[in-house]
């Protein structure tokens, strides 16, 4: 990969070829030829003969494999994967982050993602003692505690009741958490992979609690506890249990991925992932927060004083640039397209601005519909890149009208060890060379 | 949605009536056999209401084990600290340290609390920024707590399979470790609240309603300043050279298509535009892409699938062409029908099974193309 200038299979955009010989030599050496070789590596290295760049493009000149030959049948395989050419983008460790695998997390490659929905295989992963592929035919939901009548469910009786689907976002409360301090990840897939948004199908808990007789007067609080080995539990508040929170077994058009708890988990729009338990198996009604491990030992916010702050559980407004993102390279100057999600667990987002020079000065993005509540939005926004240092930052505001703080807004209050709840906006620069890193400005 | 009272009265009234506008006989039906009996006159009820059946109270006890703080559904029973020690030393130290202290798999038990802390309830090394971690203990205000996740989820490997004598006994061995109890210790559903009272960090805990409630009000508000707002543009913190690839190649983290590739970080930055990196980076990604599909140990039949052979010929059965195995038959004693049939398949032809012609295959490598003659001419099996 020494000298592109020397690489056979060379070719050049249509503007340099109406340029003089020297004027074109002076282009390409400014650009060096990448993304024309790119794109012909893209459409297949092998295919790049001797072509030149007078004579065209050797993709369209010489007809590859697909264009000659037969291709695959129908069902070739019964559930489709994703293309070859995609597998740079899976859900991966952050190394040195956890020292077991079974308790641990993946993260979503959100750097090559589109639109608001994640796909089901990349949808990130947290466990506490490993997962499993439960037959459905066994699992079984009780719901019991301050009930006229503690009931059982089995999968065939959750799928006959009043269905509902609703697209919602789902965030770990550890998002962003190794950045509370200092930047400590070099992409967006690490900085703030724990981040998924599907549309989910269930019944909801109200339908269920109403079943059952729920004492929703008394009975404020709700346990959640799943069937794995850790049977890990948290509670939710009987205000959300009554309004949006399901339980469900679907997502996105297909039955739960047994990784994000199949055949049930619980789905509570706007709070952090770690409540919505998987592999549901409990519902229990309480007139007490329940204290759980995951409510007194993790996901506690440690305050400057010492202080842990304990049922923090809302996801607060927040939004990130997908693309570009830290360590990715603009291959060339001029125009992009620059896309991001934003999301807040108290409602609809509002908008969404951009900046390029580090937060002086903002511009509004444009929204992509559909903008749902508790959900992701997609912003797109134009830029055009004068190959000059820029810093580029996005910041939501939700329907509340409460404001994506800067990290050192969060920090005056909350300090630097909080790990949990670190909605910060999020910079990223991007060098006179195209690279993009992750920084931390203010 | 079920507080709305229409809904809520009729429900309760289909379930037994208990309240409002139910008779008595449906009552006691719905008290009787749960919730199937709805049919006839009852009060209105939700179709789906009788979907499900009243849980035992033996299915209750074999998953109700939470235990709350004020010490709900604690089970009788005691453990000491010695018959903890036994039940450590087997099935806990391997993760956690012989003393609770190890950072070798999870986060250490044991450590940073003092006698004074017991005294206040308060851990005065979670205000020290200095201090460089947060043990268990450090963070515990529940004794409660404890007791549950042991109980539900240790050990690792093997959760549910202590008995309640090892729950209490394990909880005061830590707690011994943590100089709460001391050696001669026997913690019991009895004495676990004066426990309680001197676990280190009771008093450090602020239940944060703010962010409990959806329409809680925020800590951290942003500024919404559209032009010139007031930054120093500083880079405060960026990742060190040295970090550069403690992801590992970000090139192959990235798609090989698009506006942007992956940063190749086997090398340094460029230095200057747009620089190899790109190329250089699309070139890492196709290459891994090639080698992941790599051919040397593809199994024939995915090589048949890839090369679309399946289109036309199946294993065992004719389709347009003849079954894999009906080759094998026919040339099973000819010494040269590998190199007849790589070329046929290379090529393409026509007249040996039939009118229907053959398609040539010149995307096939070679070594698959071997191996997949091999494979049919031994049977396709």
């Amino acid at each position: 990969m020494g000298s592109t200038d020397s690489t056979p299979g060379r070719i050049r955009k249509a503007p340099e070829g109406i340029l003089s010989p020297q004027q074109a030599g002076q282009a390409h050496r400014a650009r060096r030829g990448f993304m024309a070789k790119a794109l012909a590596m893209g459409a297949g290295a092998a295919a790049a003969g001797a072509a030149r760049a007078a004579d065209g493009d050797p993709a369209i000149l010489n007809l590859p494999a697909h264009t000659k030959s037969l291709g695959q049948p129908v069902a070739a395989r019964g559930y489709g994967q994703p293309s070859a050419w995609e597998k740079n983008l899976q859900r991966r460790e952050s190394p040195g982050l956890t020292r077991v695998s079974a308790a641990s997390v993946s993260f979503t490659p959100l750097q090559g993602l589109f639109g608001i929905v994640t796909p089901n295989g990349l949808h990130f992963e947290r466990h506490h003692q490993g997962w499993f592929d439960i037959d459905p035919s066994g699992h079984r939901l009780m719901v019991m505690g301050m009930v006229r009548e503690p009931r059982v469910f089995t999968m065939d009786d959750l799928m006959r009741l009043p269905a509902v689907s609703r697209i919602h976002f789902i965030e770990c409360g550890a998002n962003t958490g190794m950045e509370w301090g200092n930047v400590a990840v070099p992409t967006v897939q690490y900085s703030h992979g724990m981040l998924a948004c599907g549309e989910f199908t269930g019944v909801r808990l109200s339908t269920l609690l109403d079943m059952v007789g729920a004492d929703t007067k008394n009975g404020r609080y709700v346990l959640a506890e799943g069937a794995d080995g850790s049977s890990m539990t948290r509670t939710i508040s009987m205000e959300s249990a009554l309004d949006d929170v399901m339980v469900a077994w679907a997502m996105n058009g297909e039955m739960l991925r047994p990784e994000n708890g199949y055949p049930l988990r619980l789905v509570v729009p706007g709070v952090q992932g770690v409540s919505w338990v998987k592999y549901l198996r409990r519902i229990e009604v309480g007139d007490q927060p329940f204290h759980t491990k995951e409510e007194v030992l993790h996901y506690v916010d440690l305050m400057p004083d010492g202080t842990h702050r304990q049922f923090t559980s809302v996801q607060e407004v927040k939004s990130v640039i997908t693309t570009p993102s830290g360590g990715q390279v603009l291959l060339d100057r001029g125009y992009y397209n620059v896309t991001g999600l934003a999301w807040s667990g108290r409602g609809r987002i509002e908008r969404v601005d951009v900046s390029f020079d580090g937060g002086r000065n903002w511009r509004g993005a444009r929204l992509e519909g559909p903008v749902l509540s508790k959900a992701l939005t997609r912003f797109n926004v134009d830029w055009v890149w004068d190959g000059g240092p820029a810093i580029l930052q996005s910041r939501a505001i939700d329907e509340t009208g409460h404001v994506q703080p800067r990290i050192d807004q969060l920090r005056a209050v909350r300090g630097t060890r909080s790990i949990y709840h670190n909605n910060a906006i999020q910079s990223w620069r991007v060098s006179e060379t195209g690279e993009v890193f992750n920084v931390q400005v203010f | 949605m079920c507080r709305s009272s229409d809904r809520a009265a009729g429900t309760r009234a289909g379930h037994g009536g208990l309240r409002r506008r139910g008779t008595r006989a449906t009552a006691i039906a719905a008290g009787l056999l749960g919730a199937t009996l709805f049919a006839a006159g009852a009060a209105p009820a939700q179709p789906w209401a009788g979907i499900g059946r009243a849980a035992t109270p033996d299915e209750i006890r074999a998953w109700d084990i939470d235990v709350r703080a004020d010490f709900k559904g604690l089970p009788p029973g005691s453990g000491s600290v010695a018959r903890g020690q036994v039940v450590w030393e087997t099935k806990c130290e391997s993760c956690h340290g012989i003393f609770g202290e190890s950072v070798e798999v999870f986060n250490p038990i044991v450590g940073g609390t003092t006698k004074d802390d017991i005294r206040t309830g308060r851990v005065a090394n979670l205000a020290r920024p200095d201090y460089p971690q947060r043990t268990t203990m450090m963070k515990l205000s529940q004794v409660s707590t404890l007791w549950d996740y042991i109980n539900r989820a240790m050990p690792w490997n093997a959760p549910k399979s202590l008995t309640v004598e090892e729950v209490y006994a394990t909880t005061a061995y830590i707690l011994h470790l943590a100089e709460v109890v001391p050696a001669d210790f026997v913690l019991s559903d009895r004495n676990i609240a004066e426990v309680q009272n001197r676990l280190p960090n009771r008093n450090g805990k602020l239940v944060y309603d703010e962010m409990w409630k959806v329409d809680g009000k925020p800590d951290v508000q942003g500024s919404d300043c559209m032009k010139d707002c007031a930054t120093d543009v500083d880079i405060r913190s960026a990742l060190p050279a040295h970090a550069r690839a403690s992801h590992g190649n970000l090139a192959e983290q990235n798609r090989v298509v698009g506006p942007f590739r992956g940063a190749d970080t086997t090398r340094p930055p460029a230095s200057e535009p747009g620089k190899l990196a790109a190329a250089a980076s699309t070139q890492a990604a196709v290459t891994q892409v090639h080698v992941s599909r790599g051919t040397a140990l593809k199994p024939p039949l995915e090589i048949a699938k890839d090369a679309a052979c399946l289109a036309c010929h199946s294993v065992d059965r004719k389709l347009v062409g003849p079954a894999f195995r009906e080759i094998a038959d026919r040339y099973k004693a000819d010494a040269g029908a590998a190199d007849f049939l790589a070329l046929k398949v290379r090529s393409g032809g026509q007249g040996n099974w039939g009118a229907v012609p053959m398609p040539a295959n010149p995307q096939l490598s070679e070594e698959d193309l071997q191996q997949l003659v091999k494979w049919i001419l031994a049977g396709a099996r």
